[in-house]
C-alpha cells in the first residue's frame, strides 16, 4: 500500500490500473475526475493517525482476528495472566452485544474497553479512536484488539495496529486458510488455538494448514497452543516480547511526529470503559 | 456484509470531490477492484443503489473493472497469474511470491456534470487529484 496516500498502487499494478482508459469515457459537457484513492480512505487516514498515537507512546497494538469462538477471550485471559508480570497491558474488545468479553478481561486485573458495534460485522478505525479516549497510553506497553469475531470483514478496514494474529481453532479445520484467503494472508501470526483438542478431532492436521498458508503465500509463522492447557503459551509470549522489542527500537529510531493539536468531535460514543 | 460500509466511504468521497468542483450531479464512477480487497463486487453495486439515494450520485453509474491476481516469484523471478487461494509460482511452483496486483480497492475516476459547462465545452478536462485532497 502506498504510504502517501493510503491506495494500493504498486509498480506491478500501475499500468493495470493507469492505462484503464477505455473506461475513463467522458462526454460533451462533462468532466472525469482521475482519483485513484483508496475506497476506505477515510478509515486508513483514521488509522494512520491511530497508529501514530500508539508510536508516540510507544506502545504496541496487536490485533486479534478469527471465527467467532475460537478462542480470542480465553486465550488473552491467558496471556494477560503470564505476560502481566512487568508489562502494562490493556484490551479493547469487540463484539455485537453485550459486556461479557469486556467483565472477563477486567477479573485479570487489566483495563479493558468493550465496543459494541450493534449490527456492523467488524471494528473500524473511527471505533478505536474513540476507544483510545478512555485509554491513558502513557500507562501502557500493549493494546490487544479483539476484533468481532468473523473471518471475512475485519480483514478489510486497518485499525492503526502494528500486527495482526489470527486464530484457527482446531475445531473448525485445517482448510480455512484456503476458504478465507483474504484473512489469513493479512496475519502477522497464525495461532492454531485449541490444541488440546488434536488427540480427539484427529482430522485436522496443523501441517496441512500450513502447507494451505504457503498455498496463499504467507510466510506467517504458526504457533500451536491451547489456553486450557497452556501448551504453547511460551511460543506465544516469547513471539509478542521479541514483537515489544522490534518496536520499540523502531519507535526510538524511528520517533513519531510530535503530538499535533486536533478537535475530537464525535457524535455518539459507544466505547464503555 | 461490509461492502455496505465501502460505499458509504465511497459516497462521502464522491460527494466530497463534486462539492469541491461544484458539480451539479455524478454521472459516473469507476473503481478497480481485485479479487484480493476482501470486497464483493456484485454486494457493492447491490449497497451502491442504497448509498447513493439522496446524494449528487443518486443517478450515477457505477462501472467496476475487475483487477487480475499476478505475482512474481521470489526465487525464480518469473511472475503469473494466480487465484486467491493458490498464490504460488506457476513457473516453478514455490510458495514465496511477491502479490504484484490483486488486492486493489480503488476509487479510479468520476464524472462529473457542471452547470456551466453543460453542452459548452467541446472537451473534457481530465485532472488528477493528489494526496493533499484530504
Amino acid at each position: 500500500m502506498c504510504d502517501t496516500c493510503g491506495c494500493n498502487i504498486t509498480h506491478g499494478n500501475e499500468n493495470l490500473i493507469r492505462q484503464g482508459g477505455r473506461l475513463a469515457r467522458t462526454e460533451s459537457g462533462k468532466e472525469a475526475v482521475t482519483v485513484l484513492h483508496s475506497l476506505l480512505h477515510e478509515n486508513d487516514h483514521t488509522a494512520k493517525h491511530n497508529r501514530e498515537h500508539f508510536d508516540r507512546h510507544h506502545v504496541l497494538a496487536i490485533n486479534l482476528m478469527s471465527s467467532p469462538g475460537s478462542g480470542k477471550t480465553s486465550l488473552l485471559e491467558s496471556t494477560i495472566g503470564l505476560l502481566a508480570d512487568g508489562l502494562r497491558i490493556a484490551v479493547i474488545e469487540g463484539d455485537l452485544e453485550t459486556e461479557n468479553d469486556a467483565e472477563r478481561i477486567r477479573k485479570q486485573g487489566v483495563k479493558a474497553i468493550q465496543i459494541t458495534t450493534g449490527s456492523a460485522c467488524h471494528l473500524d478505525a473511527h471505533m478505536i479512536h474513540q476507544a483510545l479516549h478512555n485509554l491513558d497510553l502513557n500507562d501502557l506497553d500493549i493494546v490487544f484488539i479483539e476484533n468481532v469475531g468473523n473471518l471475512v470483514c475485519p480483514a478489510s478496514f486497518d485499525l492503526g495496529q502494528h500486527l495482526n494474529v489470527t486464530l484457527l481453532s482446531v475445531p473448525e479445520g485445517d482448510d480455512k486458510p484456503a476458504k478465507y484467503p483474504v484473512m489469513f494472508r493479512c496475519a502477522d501470526l497464525v495461532l492454531i488455538s485449541k490444541c488440546d483438542l488434536l488427540p480427539v478431532l484427529d482430522d485436522f492436521h496443523p501441517d496441512k494448514a500450513r502447507t494451505y498458508l504457503h498455498d496463499i503465500a504467507s510466510s506467517a509463522p504458526v504457533i500451536e497452543l491451547s489456553a486450557k492447557s497452556k501448551a504453547g503459551m511460551p511460543a506465544w509470549l516469547d513471539w509478542i516480547n521479541q514483537q515489544l522489542e522490534v518496536c520499540r527500537k523502531q519507535f526510538k529510531q524511528h520517533p513519531a511526529p510530535s503530538a499535533h493539536k486536533h478537535r475530537h468531535e464525535h457524535d455518539e460514543d459507544n466505547a464503555r470503559v | 456484509m461490509h461492502e455496505l460500509a465501502v460505499c458509504q466511504s465511497l459516497m462521502n468521497q464522491v460527494e466530497t470531490i463534486a462539492s469541491e468542483r461544484d458539480a451539479t450531479c455524478v454521472t459516473l464512477i469507476i473503481l478497480g477492484i481485485g479479487p484480493l480487497s476482501g470486497v464483493e463486487s456484485a454486494l457493492l453495486k447491490n449497497a451502491f443503489t442504497i448509498a447513493r439515494a439522496g446524494t449528487s450520485a443518486a443517478e450515477a453509474e457505477l462501472i467496476i473493472e475487475q483487477l487480475p491476481i499476478r505475482v512474481k516469484c521470489n526465487q525464480c523471478g518469473s511472475e503469473s497469474t494466480a487465484t486467491p487461494n493458490k498464490l504460488t509460482c506457476k513457473q516453478c511452483g514455490d510458495w514465496r511470491t511477491t502479490l504484484l496486483s490483486g488486492d486493489e480497492l480503488l476509487l479510479m475516476s468520476v464524472e462529473l456534470e457542471k452547470a456551466s459547462e453543460k453542452r459548452s465545452t467541446p472537451e473534457s478536462d481530465i485532472t488528477t487529484l493528489n494526496s493533499g485532497l484530504h
